[in-house]
């Protein structure tokens, strides 16, 4: 390849974005999100949910943990907006407080899988060689565990609760962000751009964390956000099977596992709001990472 | 009637400053050799992919393209159909991109005859056999059963250009062919497509960037800048008194393998891109000719220049056609002087 | 290192400078295993480069032309062979920050692709200025001016400066790619098709920098291509290379218009040109093909492959 090719030659200076005014900075930023209506409905119910557990203590407006014995299954009402469950709890403030440990349960799994795999990724990719190798072959047994699984068994030797399932799920989620930062590294590698900085004579770890990261960070991200889906839905499921988050702490799981005896009785509304809330948010994660991850596609290409 | 005619073609986008082509006339007769050169962004694959009636979505277009009388501009499926299934065809500048990798090269060149031919496999796999021979690879026979990675670039360009050619076609449209390719491959590849040109009286229209190799290579050539012929004639005409400032400029910017080495006088600035545009001569913001009040104000037209006093060798008298205004005071020579004269700002 | 063994009896041209040879290449090999068989991408290579001289490494693909150009700058590890820049053997392996800057200083390289080798996130006057911050280049100020007085002497100004790679053109991009390499004050600038993939007329003003450069610097070029007439524009010496080994190395004067080897008249005959006669290329080329493989020697009767004298 020694003359100019025309997809080379073809790419034309792209002339500077506008920079917009900082009050209407969020609609910009949902605009260049862009991606069509259903992009855009994603996000806006994403950030509506954690304003919800940001301000859920001050939204909520009784308290969720408080059993008004002798009015379970009430119906929606003015009291009650969504009806109370069997214990007589309010749905409504249940399903607001419990936004706060949902999100935060795979916000957890989410930070610690990526940081370990970005380091795993990342390290093994720049060393390659026998490395590489091994660390490969432990992440495709790492591949083999579903996180679940990984999860009821260190509630087993742990306990019950958060702490100890969001740890071995972040175990669990950590080879698939890993896999994907050795595969963006390795390829990232080979660009003169790196090969450049090694000239100039930086160190591999500046080159490596300071210079290549940053430009698979995206696409990390993007991965990141559907983990967040999985991880939400893996920590209800728990929470479900009762090992996860325990009553009376508010949580969208615990809320379907109570209300499934419900579900029998024809009191179905208790076990379906936090249901739907769980659906909600996994598809919204799920379209928001998939777009992000189709434009980043786009835009290498 | 020329087996390939642009009349007055233009091809715009919305959002774009300029038209992708802007009135585009060129022609090119059975048993041709013709080129067409110019920089990125020119318009010159552009302009190839329109002569299979292939146009960018959303265009708009103006003018007519025709093959073999047939009009594609505006053209039905069936017609466009015919044209390239039967009349003209394209090699490209990455053979690889054209090519299913897990295919064999055999299945590849008896694909089209068999499903649009109806051939059978045995007649199909025999004119498979011959095309090969007729591109000069080495051993027909093993290279049908091969996959395209076992075969170099040189190579691989050779089976497409069997594929391009299975169709009977009678035209041959080019786009940098050779671009991708060694300069000894470069040298085999452009043999075989001038003897397979000259045997079946094909016309042959080759895109290039070198002007050398166009010049090297084909009767007459056409320059384009920025969506517009610029400047036509004879390769001879072309490269000994060129009459356009950019084919000048072009000419100035290639270092010879031979003869004096001066420093090279090359073009200021840039190729202009498509958000770029200009009232008058497109050339004009890079021509260090430019008059102020005319050449930014007026396009011009390509017209035919009035005959500089040259010595009778190099007075060549053809088809020559220049879109400049200027172009009867300037003739190539002292043009590239003028940019002689003035290197400090060449740069910048 | 040092594993080589003792260079072979090179014929060396005498220093063309009291200094002796900016840059000393000898007995260059590199082989790479594929499928376990042993490819030579670069065998017994050569050469050397007196202070302000212009080598070119001219071949086509496969040649290993690229491959030397990148063990030239640490991207590579030769099996045999040693590189010597002001007289001191670069080292295979470089450990510490001492030893990678001393490297750097040594030999910088310009890439082919000006759309990847520059960083995407960074603008032009940060990735310079970083540059000079590892290198040490003074205070803030002191390297917003030597970055302002790299750029202008490249052609570039504040507004590509600001600029992030993917607002500038090619050719500008590989003028901040040269501004970047001069940035270290390497004494030897490689140059890996460092014009191929440009415009015919963006080709020329960077080829006119480049011997501005080295007419205002003193540097020394490596200058790896495809063309030979463009390294005939930059270059004094030409080595020409096929398969790995030197074929032929000359200045390039001489080179071309009295090239010894067949593979040189070959590649002279493949560039175009009024009168050109492809065919009779492509029978040459395949009565060559036989040769350059064999065990035999590669070089033609004529031809030694060491420079019949040096440029002064």
């Amino acid at each position: 390849m020694n003359a100019p090719s025309s997809t080379m030659a073809d790419r034309r200076a792209d002339p500077p974005a506008p920079s917009p005014s900082r009050l209407r900075l969020p609609l910009v930023w949902l605009r260049r999100a862009g991606g069509g209506w259903l992009m855009r409905g994603c996000l806006l119910l994403l950030a509506l949910f954690v304003l919800i557990a940001l301000f859920a203590p001050w939204i909520a407006p009784q308290d969720p943990t408080f059993g008004e014995l002798g009015n379970g299954f009430a119906g929606p009402g003015p009291d009650h907006w969504l009806g109370t469950d069997l214990g007589g709890h309010d749905t409504f403030s249940a399903l607001i407080e419990g936004t706060r440990t949902s999100l935060a349960g795979p916000l957890a799994v989410v930070l610690f899988s990526t940081t370990l795999g970005v380091a795993v990724g990342l390290f093994t990719a720049w060393r390659g060689g026998w490395v590489d190798t091994a660390v490969g072959r432990v992440l495709d047994i790492l591949f083999a565990f579903p996180a679940l699984l990984l999860a009821i068994l260190a509630v087993a030797l742990f306990g019950k609760g958060l702490t100890a399932p969001v740890l071995a799920m972040a175990i669990a989620y950590m080879p698939y962000t890993a896999r994907l930062v050795r595969g963006l590294t390795a390829q990232e590698k080979t660009r003169p751009y790196i090969a450049a900085y090694q000239v100039q004579g930086h160190s591999a770890v500046f080159i490596a964390f300071r210079r290549l990261l940053p430009n698979i960070t995206p696409t990390v991200l993007a991965q990141s956000t559907v983990n967040f889906g999985y991880a939400l839905l893996d920590l209800a499921a728990l929470s479900f099977l009762g090992l996860g988050v325990q009553p009376p702490t508010p949580d969208w799981g615990s809320m379907i596992n109570q209300g499934q005896a419900a579900v029998l009785q024809g009191q179905p509304l208790s076990a379906i709001v936090p249901a739907v809330a769980v659906v909600l948010v996994v598809v919204a994660f799920n379209v928001v990472g998939e777009n992000l991850g189709d434009r980043l596609a786009g835009r290498e290409s | 009637m020329p087996l390939l005619e642009f009349n007055d073609l233009s091809v715009a986008l919305p959002g774009m400053a300029r038209p992708i082509l802007n009135g585009v006339s060129l022609t090119v007769a059975a048993g041709e050799a013709v080129a067409l050169v110019g920089e990125s962004g020119s318009g010159k694959s552009v302009t190839a992919r329109a002569a299979l009636g292939l146009f960018p979505a959303g265009a708009a277009i103006g003018g007519h393209v025709r093959v073999d009388g047939a009009d594609l501009v505006g053209a039905d499926a069936g017609c466009l159909h015919e044209v390239r299934t039967g009349k003209a065809s394209m090699i490209f500048q990455d053979p690889r991109a054209g090519i299913n990798p897990v295919r064999r090269v055999g299945d590849f060149l008896t694909e089209s005859l068999r499903l649009t031919g109806g051939w059978s496999r045995a007649r199909a796999g025999a004119r498979a056999l011959e095309l090969l021979t007729a591109v000069g690879l080495p051993d027909p026979v093993r290279h049908l059963r091969q996959y395209p990675h076992e075969l170099s670039g040189g190579m691989l360009q050779r089976v497409m250009i069997a594929g391009a050619l299975t169709a009977e076609p009678r035209l041959l449209l080019c786009d940098e062919p050779t671009t991708a390719l060694d300069v000894t491959t470069q040298a085999e590849i452009m043999a075989i497509l001038r003897r397979l040109q000259r045997e079946r009286g094909l016309g042959l229209l080759l895109i290039t960037h070198d002007i050398d190799l166009a010049a090297a290579t084909c009767d007459r050539i056409y320059v384009m800048y920025a969506g517009r012929i610029v400047e036509t004639g004879t390769a001879t005409e072309l490269l000994t008194a060129p009459r356009h400032p950019y084919t000048a400029g072009l000419l100035g910017s290639t270092p010879p393998l031979d003869g004096p080495l001066g420093r090279l006088t090359p073009i200021r600035g840039v190729p202009m891109g498509l958000l770029e545009a200009a009232p008058g001569c497109s050339f004009a913001a890079r021509c260090p000719h430019a008059r102020p009040g005319l050449c930014d104000r007026t396009a011009p037209d390509l017209a035919r220049p009035a005959p500089v006093q040259v010595p009778a060798s190099t007075a060549q008298r053809g088809p020559a056609l220049v879109a400049c205004h200027l172009a009867d005071e300037i003739d190539g020579r002292p043009a590239m002087a003028a940019v002689c004269a003035s290197p400090s700002e060449e740069d910048r | 290192m040092n594993t080589a063994p003792a260079p072979a009896p090179v014929p060396t041209p005498a220093p063309a400078s009291p200094g002796g040879p900016l840059l000393q290449v000898s007995g260059l090999r590199k082989t790479y295993s594929t499928g376990g068989t042993q490819v030579v991408a670069v065998d017994d290579l050569s050469f050397s480069l007196h202070p302000g001289g212009a080598l070119g490494l001219v071949g086509e693909s496969g040649s290993g032309k690229t491959t030397t150009a990148r063990m030239l700058v640490g991207l590579e590890r030769p099996d045999h062979g040693q590189i010597l820049v002001q007289g001191a053997p670069i080292a295979a392996t470089v450990r510490g920050r001492a030893a990678r800057l001393a490297r750097a200083k040594a030999v910088q390289i310009v890439f082919q692709d000006p759309y990847l080798s520059l960083d995407g996130r960074i603008s032009i006057g940060t990735t310079i200025d970083g540059v000079l911050r590892l290198h040490g280049c003074g205070d803030r100020a002191a390297r917003a001016g030597r970055v302002r007085e790299l750029l202008a002497q490249v052609g570039l100004g504040d507004r590509e400066s600001a600029a992030l790679p993917r607002q500038l053109s090619g050719g500008q991009r590989q003028r901040a790619a040269i501004a970047r390499a001069l940035a270290v004050e390497p004494a030897v600038l490689v140059l890996d098709e460092a014009v191929s993939a440009l415009d015919v007329s963006v080709q020329a003003q960077v080829l006119n920098l480049l011997s501005d450069i080295r007419r205002d610097t003193g540097i020394g070029l490596v200058f790896v291509s495809h063309d030979l007439a463009v390294v005939r524009y930059v270059c004094d010496e030409a080595l020409v290379m096929y398969r790995g080994r030197t074929m032929e190395h000359q200045p390039v004067a001489d080179l071309l218009t009295a090239p010894r080897h067949p593979y040189t008249r070959l590649l002279l005959a493949s560039v175009p040109r009024p009168g050109w006669d492809p065919d009779a290329i492509g029978r040459r080329r395949r009565a060559l093909d036989v040769l350059p493989g064999d065990t035999g020697s590669p070089t033609a009767p004529t031809a030694p492959t060491a420079p019949t004298a040096p440029i002064a």
